[in-house]
């Protein structure tokens, strides 16, 4: 604060820029070729690997990849998609992804509640506890989980045969739940605290349970910040690499993030299918951020704002 | 700062009601809300804190896992002697650790920064400039590690193709291979997401900083610089020290990419990291269960230094009544 103190005294003898009114040309051009370059940069990758995967392997091995296409055909996305078998793999990913994020945010709503409705001791240390841990790198815990999800039996129908909680789905959701919802707990408790306790306790005199204030007065106000946690989980919960890879055995029945990895030195032979894999698995979370851009930045912003 | 004295004002606001309220519940409500966060509670103890324990004390231990828990030999230092005398892999790693983390500070990190204060200018097509920049944050880093080696590729990749070194022969460049290269190669391809990843966090933080600071500098002749620096900056303390957070989070916990570009078995020479000789470790054929969480235990206590300071940061204000 002292700095800013400073500026206006050390500059006082110079004259009012006219010029920050009415921005001059030039430097807004300037900057207006800086960003296209680097959003141009940015993409290159990207198109890059569209351009790739929309070539035939005779093509690009007769003239080169750094060559001018001769046909471009979606072929190269036909083979990926049937030989490989990519629908199982995206099933799977929705296996995981849509209890979790649903299991993840109401834990989350639920710690979020008590934590912020409510003035007990224990909820400074809750929340730090839920904070610190989603911080953790998963690699820290991932020794000691992996032996104990050998340890756990499961029933067929929960561990998709495997008896164990190694190798299950519900393994892999819950760890997701448990390591997502220290984030989430942290937003939505801000969130709620911005809502006013007049509303929950005019609702206590009407003699609604603390449930019923939970479920029909401060979940339905939560929306927006429901809304932007959803999109944010269902993508960093679809992209998983590692907990996909490490908790399950076979790729088979790995998620298709995890899968395309193993996929890539059976079936996709060449850069053109390699390419068309890999845009496949990117194509849901594409699509997510492209329609619902502005709940995805606010969920990814609400937690950074309120730190 | 406005958020922050809210929430703390409520904070406060709640303390003063509360204590009657708590009063009101019934027998019922409580049982509710005990379970409403002691099963949430549980299930983020037994997954994430109880290993993190168990980490450590397997650290002291020699097991291969095959056994029951009684065939557990405690071995004391000796895995830690291990890691730090015998191990040809973990110097190696814990130097690519600090590479990858002063490489995120130094240029992606800032170029962030840089980037969301340009975009902040209110000028036309920021949301394209946006939307593009922030597409890689967007896709897994699996996904990330596929499209770059299209890029890096020897024989085919993009570079290589331009730069003409794609002959095998003298000048023929091994981007992912060569064990001098890779790391940098790798770094390049994560500050493609990092970057924009801070830009995107800064800019939140910008959106909501008075800009009438900002102008007040300007008119009293601050040059732009200047106005960042002494104005714009430290009236963003909050931000600036989730995005060193970030950073440094983001930088210990690096493994999808580098495990992608590695290959099948997930390891090459010039690419170990901490995180990587963990996983490998339990996906490899000989699992050294001990040996595993001492290397687990070293990066717990590197990881516990920023997530701390972020967390006493954080809740600092709160815990003031």
């Amino acid at each position: 604060m002292t700095a800013v103190a400073e500026v206006p005294a050390a500059a006082t003898s110079r004259p009012v820029p006219v010029q920050r009114r009415k921005p001059v040309r030039p430097a807004r051009l300037v900057l207006h070729g800086f960003l296209t370059v680097t959003a141009l940069v940015w993409l290159v990758p990207f198109l890059w690997a569209v351009y790739t995967s929309l070539r035939t392997f005779a093509d690009t091995s007769q003239h080169g990849y750094f060559s001018i296409a001769s046909a471009l055909t979606f072929e190269n996305y036909e083979n990926a998609w049937e030989q490989a078998g990519l629908p199982h793999y995206f099933l799977n990913s929705v296996i995981i992804t849509v209890p979790a994020v649903l299991v993840t945010l109401l834990c989350s709503a639920s710690v979020a509640f008590f934590v912020s409705r409510f003035n007990f001791k224990i909820n400074l240390a809750l929340l730090m506890l839920f904070t610190a841990g989603n911080l953790l790198p998963p690699q820290v815990i991932i020794t000691p989980l992996f032996r104990m999800y050998l340890l756990i039996p499961l029933p067929d129908w929960l561990s998709n045969g495997s008896g164990l909680m190694y190798n299950s789905y519900l393994g892999v959701i819950l760890i997701h739940v448990a390591f997502q919802s220290g984030f989430c707990t942290f937003v939505l408790s801000n969130y709620m605290k911005t809502i006013p306790h007049e509303l929950t306790e005019a609702a206590l005199v009407d003699g609604a349970s603390v449930f019923r204030q939970f479920w029909q007065i401060i979940l339905p106000l939560c929306r927006p910040a429901f809304a932007a946690l959803a999109t944010l989980l269902t993508i960093w919960i679809y992209n998983d690499f590692f907990w996909g890879l490490v908790l399950f055995e076979t790729g088979s029945d790995r998620p298709i993030t995890s899968a395309i990895s193993s996929l890539q030195g059976q079936y996709f032979s060449n850069q053109n299918l390699i390419a068309a894999g890999a845009l496949l698995t990117a194509i849901p979370t594409l699509t997510i951020y492209l329609a619902l851009q502005k709940q995805f930045v606010s969920g990814l912003t609400l937690g950074a704002n309120k730190g | 700062m406005t958020v922050i004295t809210d929430a703390a004002e409520n904070v406060a606001g709640a303390g003063v009601s509360s204590s009657r309220r708590v009063r009101r519940l019934t027998g019922r409500d409580k049982i509710v809300l005990g379970l409403m966060v002691g099963i949430p509670t549980l299930l983020h103890i037994v997954l994430v804190w109880v290993p993190t324990l168990v980490s450590l004390v397997l650290s002291f231990a020699r097991w291969d896992g095959i056994g029951g828990l009684a065939t557990i030999q405690w071995i004391g230092v000796q895995n830690y002697i291990t890691m730090f005398t015998v191990s040809p892999t973990f110097w190696p790693a814990v130097q690519h650790n600090v590479i990858w983390l002063v490489f995120f500070v130094l240029l992606p990190t800032p170029f962030g920064v840089f980037l969301a204060y340009q975009l902040d200018k209110s000028i036309r097509f920021t949301r394209f400039y946006q939307t593009a920049i922030f597409l890689p944050v967007v896709i897994s880093a699996a996904v990330t590690g596929f499209i770059w080696e299209t890029i890096y590729d020897p024989d085919n990749g993009l570079v290589n193709s331009i730069l003409g070194t794609n002959k095998p022969g003298a000048s023929y460049i091994e981007w992912l291979g060569d064990s001098h290269l890779n790391l940098w190669a790798v770094l390049i391809a994560a500050s493609w997401k990092q970057a924009a990843y801070i830009m995107i966090l800064y800019l939140a933080g910008l959106k909501g900083f008075d800009p009438s600071l900002r102008e007040a500098a300007a008119l009293d002749g601050a040059t732009e610089w200047q106005a960042f620096t002494r104005v714009t900056f430290p009236a963003l303390k909050p931000i600036n020290i989730i995005i060193l957070v970030v950073t440094i989070i983001e930088s210990l916990r690096a493994f999808d990419l580098v495990y992608v570009v590695a290959g099948s078995n997930g390891t090459k020479p010039g690419l170990e990291l901490l995180s990587i000789l963990i996983a490998n470790n339990i996906l490899g054929e000989s699992s050294l269960i001990g040996y595993g969480s001492a290397l687990a235990a070293v990066l717990l206590v590197i990881s516990l230094v920023p997530i701390l300071s972020y967390v006493f940061q954080t809740f600092r204000k709160e815990q003031q009544p």
